[in-house]
């Protein structure tokens, strides 16, 4: 399957750091190019300081921050259920997967455990942020690439998978459904039957990005090779999620740690790629979005019955103590450090939020590129903007 | 088109009204056909594609869209950016619009329709349309914008490498024809068999389909469309030469452009698929038939370029010029040597 | 699988191709409206009878876009003879859409069921300061309010 060898890659790593180092020696006199904040290929207000020489880049500099809103400050002075509906907007693709390791942090510090069905039905939901996310990618990168059309079939088919999150939760984009100790509602009759034919949908519309994009030449000849992370880099600069699996590293939170969630009661696969490059990004999150079809069809197959809430009182007041969870997010390792002193709301809350650490890596993986590979670059790596500047 | 004229109006015009008229009618052309490909292609055939219905508004299925587009754009402010080189800025997009008004002089619509066939027809086409990247240039560089200038420069390089391999490509066509005039090559097309059946005479895209092929490939490179579309990429360069431009300026490179689609695709109509020669038809019938069968070819022309330009994503700068370098102009070397030997022998 | 080159770019070209001549999937909004799910939340509708100005809802907005004034009343005693009851009424009851987050947080904590979520979504305003909707307008909303859909199969009815 691997089509950049070890010795490939460490050529191109040589040679762009040799690069780098003849044109500074040199000292051609270089052309310094603002990428954003505001371009159509930072999703937001990224903003990339790259001194050029002709099209190659010599130096980058990723300045984040135009979009800080301050939600680790905000979240001191917000009470424990108006969380939620806060953290929804870090990563507003895949909005109901910040409000679950939050809901499950608070929930080890108060020692309650959610009932089985809703930790399914959260489950479910988890998984379908990450098909909301993901599919927006699939087509994102064909126009980052020039290929407007599958944006438009990315969106066309999203917009099931959030119409059906609407239906459970009521909010498109914001949920807020979760609730220490559970859940707000149960489903509405018939969600997943409709739930099951969005899945096929889904699939198809995998099939679709699959004959448009991956088996495409010039897709190809754009991202093979392009931006190789190997191995040790990318666990070095603490990359996380489809990022560090397209670098040949097996590591999934889902699978790795103990959860109360429900993956460890139906059998998916982890995919990584060997290469490290843009194209093995791209084709790991492919294959994420079908294995994300895959769970929530079985997890809605087994649902158990029962309730949808355990006892927690009425007031919630969290017990004085520390808790960090983490779980596998569309972006990848996504977590709450929650310090609380048995007040109405958390005394500190730090949010590890997995495109900070992901951009991280620009600065070494935009040395010696050229203008157009340093779109895909950040277009492959996939960061939200409200992920990273919080 | 003095053979057609002057009969209809029944008197004898001078050279001047001659030529008034015929300035008139290609300036005519120019909006007519970029606003047809911008409606048909862009606003309708894409959203089909992209699973949308696109305007819908505008009159009947939208049809008014294009001419309300074009009213807005007179409309709007024409903003000069600050250190930008003015007389340069303001120059560039008529230098455009010029090469594309040049491109229509040429092409024949009908046995007797066409403004000018000039003997080197096919020789002006291609001299007239690269004409077009100097006011490229022009605009990337007085724009005073990093991004203008890449993608100025990118139009240089680009254009530079496909001109080349377009002109091998035309080469064959002109030997099999054994004439440069694009109507000549018409009647070529009209008078010759394929394999001793004379039926729809010999359409050369049967004979020179590598030919057609690279013609096509570098047409779609010199009017910077998708997956040639460096210049412009949105995604890169938010719009290449064309971030500075506003209002009526900007209305002219986005009519050019469009309007140069449509006369490429018209020279590939004549070029390759037999212009507006219908089988059988002669005199007066041919010439209202003739635009009628031209408009169509130019019509299915302007599909493919559309339809490749909003499906595939587009190359790297590097990999385009070794994509033309290394394929298209050996290619289309062999394709002369090979329509040299096939002359020889037949 | 045989491969020529240029085979993935025509693979593309089918597809596209297949779209075009398959129908849209868009709605022209103004003269076709998709209905919102029942529990959209579109906007927040206010049962003024069943409000007891306990101010909860407006104490737990994550934003503090609810405003609330009320003042105690005199009832007519409920047996004959009786003495006159003591009732919160509801002066001024604000919701200021211009701050609202759609959280549903006010909707959970009314402990009497004076607000609901009504999937109605065209109010929007030239004037930033007419979307503030007053106690009237709120009360216009609970027309459109639907009947809590059905649960799915497995569901347990009764309390939460």
């Amino acid at each position: 399957m691997t089509t950049v060898t070890e010795w490939q890659k460490e050529a191109y790593i040589a040679g762009q750091a040799a690069d780098a180092r003849v044109n500074v020696e040199l000292e051609t006199d270089g052309m310094t190019l603002n990428i954003g904040p505001q371009h159509p290929a930072t999703h937001g207000t990224l903003r990339v300081v790259v001194r050029l020489d002709g099209e190659q880049v010599v130096w980058a500099d990723p300045a984040c921050g135009y979009m800080h809103r301050g939600y680790e400050k905000l979240l001191e002075v917000r009470k424990y259920p108006q969380i939620t509906t806060l953290v929804n907007r870090l990563d507003w693709l895949g909005s109901f997967a910040n409000e679950v390791p939050f809901i499950l942090a608070a929930e080890r510090l108060m020692d309650v455990e959610a009932p089985p069905r809703a930790q399914w039905i959260r489950t479910v939901l988890f998984e379908m942020a990450r098909i909301a996310n993901l599919t927006l990618f699939l087509g994102d990168m064909g126009v980052q690439l020039g290929a407007v059309t599958p944006v438009f079939y990315a969106f066309r088919d999203r917009e099931y998978v959030l119409n059906l999150i609407e239906a459970a939760t009521g909010g498109r984009f914001h949920p807020n459904y979760d609730r220490i100790g559970g859940l707000k509602d149960d489903l509405p009759k018939g969600w997943i039957d409709e739930c099951k034919s969005t899945m096929q949908r889904v699939r198809n519309f995998c099939d679709e990005m699959e004959d448009l994009l991956l088996g495409n030449e010039i897709f190809n000849s754009r991202t093979r090779g392009i931006g190789v992370i190997p191995k040790h880099v990318a666990l070095d600069y603490g990359l996380s999620g489809a990022n560090v699996r397209a670098s040949g590293v097996d590591w999934d939170i889902r699978r790795d740690e103990p959860s109360p969630l429900a993956w460890k009661d139906v059998e998916w696969k982890v995919w990584t790629h060997p290469d490290g490059d843009s194209f093995a990004r791209y084709w790991v999150r492919l294959q994420e979005t079908r294995e994300a079809t895959s769970i929530v069809e079985q997890l809605l197959d087994g649902l158990p019955a029962g309730p949808i809430m355990a006892k927690v009182p009425r007031i919630i007041k969290v017990p004085a103590g520390e808790a960090w969870v983490h779980t596998e997010n569309p972006l990848g390792e996504m977590g709450y450090y929650i310090v609380s002193k048995g007040d109405l709301g958390p005394f500190r809350v730090k949010v590890r939020t997995p495109s900070f650490n992901n951009i991280s890596i620009l600065p070494w993986l935009l040395r010696g590129v050229y203008v157009p590979d340093v779109i895909t670059i950040l277009a492959s790596l996939y960061f939200i903007l409200g992920d990273i500047d919080r | 088109m003095s053979s057609v004229l002057n009969p209809l109006l029944g008197v004898d015009l001078g050279f001047g009204w001659l030529a008034a008229i015929k300035i008139l009618a290609v300036y005519a052309v120019v909006p007519v056909g970029a606003l047809l490909y911008v409606y048909v292609f862009l606003f309708k055939m894409v959203s089909h594609m992209q699973s949308r219905l696109g305007p819908m508004e505008a009159g009947p299925h939208g049809v008014l869209q294009a001419p309300v587009e074009l009213l807005k754009f007179l409309q709007k402010e024409d903003i000069f950016p600050a250190r930008a080189d003015r007389r340069v800025f303001a120059l560039a997009p008529f230098v455009v619009f010029m090469s594309t008004f040049l491109l229509f002089v040429i092409i024949p619509a009908g046995p007797r329709l066409v403004a000018e066939d000039l003997d080197t027809g096919v020789f002006f086409a291609l001299a007239v349309s690269s004409l077009s990247v100097i006011g490229i240039l022009m605009a990337g560089w007085a724009s005073a914008n990093k991004y203008s200038v890449t993608g100025g420069l990118r139009a240089a390089g680009q254009l530079i490498a496909y001109e080349l391999p377009m002109v091998l490509a035309v080469v064959g066509v002109v030997m099999q024809a054994g004439t440069m005039s694009l109507q000549g090559i018409v009647h070529a097309q009209a008078d010759g068999a394929i394999f001793g059946v004379d039926v729809i005479g010999n359409p050369y895209i049967l004979t020179q389909f590598l030919g057609f092929l690279i013609f096509a490939i570098a047409a779609q490179a010199e009017l910077t469309q998708t997956p040639f579309d460096m210049p412009v990429a949105e995604s890169e360069l938010v719009a290449g030469y064309l971030t500075e431009y506003s209002g009526v300026r900007f209305l002219l490179f986005f009519m050019a452009e469009f309007a140069s689609a449509f006369a490429f695709a018209a020279i590939g109509a004549v070029l390759y698929f037999g212009g507006w020669y219908v089988p059988g038809v002669e005199g007066l019938a041919a010439d209202i038939l003739g635009p009628v069968v031209m408009l169509t070819k130019v019509m299915i022309l302007g599909f493919i370029i559309f339809w490749v330009r909003f499906t595939l994503p587009r190359f790297r700068e590097d990999q385009l010029q070794m994509f033309a370098w290394k394929y298209l102009i050996p290619l289309s070397l062999v394709n002369i040597l090979a329509t040299g030997i096939f002359k020889v022998a037949f | 699988m045989a491969k020529f080159p240029g085979s993935g770019l025509l693979k593309g070209l089918g597809v596209t191709f297949k779209e075009l001549v398959t129908p849209a999937v868009t709605v022209q909004y103004p003269h076709v409206k998709e209905a919102p799910p029942t529990r959209a939340r579109g906007v927040i509708a206010l049962k003024e009878e069943n409000c007891t100005v306990c101010m909860l809802c407006a104490r737990e907005c994550p934003d503090w876009c609810i405003y609330i004034e009320g003042h105690n009343d005199k009832a007519p005693p409920r047996r004959e003879g009786g003495k006159p009851r003591t009732v919160n009424k509801l002066d001024r009851f604000d919701i200021d859409y211009a701050l609202c987050m759609y959280c549903g947080i006010c909707v959970e904590v009314c402990p009497f069921d004076a607000l609901f979520w009504s999937p109605e979504f065209e109010y929007s305003e030239v004037r930033i300061a007419d979307l503030l909707h007053d106690k009237d307008k709120l009360g216009e909303w609970m027309e459109g309010v639907p009947e809590p859909p059905p649960l799915e199969v497995g569901a347990q009815k009764g309390k939460k």
